[in-house]
């Protein structure tokens, strides 16, 4: 079980809820990801308040605890309003905390991240920080009084899995206590079980599935990846080694020579 | 009075932000309310007094990752 401020849950995988061909093909994506999250977000509304009406009896109809987040924020003051909008809608203090510091690579503006996230917590919140793999803003944020960080293992929606395993495994290594989720840049189930054997708590991830060509089928794949992952982590994996180490033991072998 | 709701430019007839999601047909538990950058909780909606060339956003659920 893993907790996240002070709730259990038995599942890993955190799912976002944008880009599915159809509503139910993102709800049979939950249902075989197992999910217990699902991330969801906040947009101006069309007079008459329809759509998000659906989407939110949609979710509601899930049966998961939703994460807010503030996604397109670019400055402290939209993402704390964001966040308190969210929490009138979805009534919960949880938030996924963005505040995007460029508009192409959609990299987190850890400084204003660590401003929102103090405020946020001031005010009750239950923070969740995207943000990079930089340990001195991760401490910051603890700071601030996060108790969960989201590094990121790639820019968002790039699919490009994790390009500094160094980098997570430091991360990791740092904060052996804090509850770790992998948010954005995985593209497929290998990425997970990756970033899990490493010893990762969880993975956040949204597009990968989404944008597969079954989603739903994808998304039983990571859920078994980042199990198996979990596993082997727990298992504790050996170490690379640099020169051929023989499995079969030598001692007795014949000799015919 | 003229209101800028969601980004755009409106004429209305609204004496408080309750009677402004009325007139424009806003309906739902849903919704979420802002005026001038600051959150208006629900149950304040109705005695929320609107101003001239107020900023409201209105916002609601969507799907997100």
């Amino acid at each position: 079980m893993l907790k996240l401020y002070d709730t259990w849950v038995e599942s890993r995988l955190l799912l976002g809820t944008a880009r599915y061909p159809s509503p139910a093909i993102l709800a049979e994506a939950v249902r075989r990801a197992k999910a217990e999250i699902v991330t969801v977000s906040l947009r101006r509304e069309t007079a008459g308040g329809k759509a998000g009406g659906a989407f939110f009896d949609l979710v509601g109809d899930l049966g998961v605890r939703v994460l807010p987040n503030t996604a397109g924020c670019h400055s402290v003051r939209e993402a704390v309003l964001t966040a308190k909008m969210a929490r009138e809608v979805f009534r919960t203090d949880w938030i996924k905390l963005e505040v995007i510091g460029h508009h192409d690579t959609l990299q987190p503006d850890v400084f204003g991240l660590v401003d929102a996230a103090r405020i946020l917590t001031g005010e009750g919140f239950q923070v969740f920080p995207y943000t990079t793999d930089d340990l001195v803003v991760a401490e910051k944020l603890l700071e601030a009084g996060c108790k969960v960080l989201m590094p990121w293992c790639a820019p968002i929606g790039s699919a490009m899995g994790p390009v500094n395993p160094a980098a997570l495994k430091a991360f990791r290594a740092h904060f052996p206590d804090v509850p770790l989720i992998v948010d954005a840049g995985v593209g497929r189930p290998s990425h997970a079980n990756t970033v899990m054997e490493l010893g990762y708590d969880a993975v956040l991830l949204n597009t990968a599935v989404a944008g597969a060509g079954d989603p739903a089928t994808m998304a039983e794949a990571f859920a078994l990846a980042i199990e198996a992952g979990r596993l082997a982590h727990k298992a504790v994996p050996l170490e690379p080694r640099d020169m051929a180490v023989p499995s079969t033991p030598v001692i007795g072998k014949a000799v015919f020579a | 009075m003229t209101l800028i709701v969601n980004g755009e430019e409106q004429e209305i007839a609204a004496a408080t932000l309750a009677d402004l999601l009325s007139a424009l047909d806003y309906e739902g538990e849903w919704l979420a309310t802002a005026v001038n950058g600051e959150l208006v909780h629900r149950e304040d909606r109705a005695a929320f007094t609107l101003g001239e060339s107020d900023r409201i956003e209105i916002l609601s659920p969507m799907q997100g990752g």
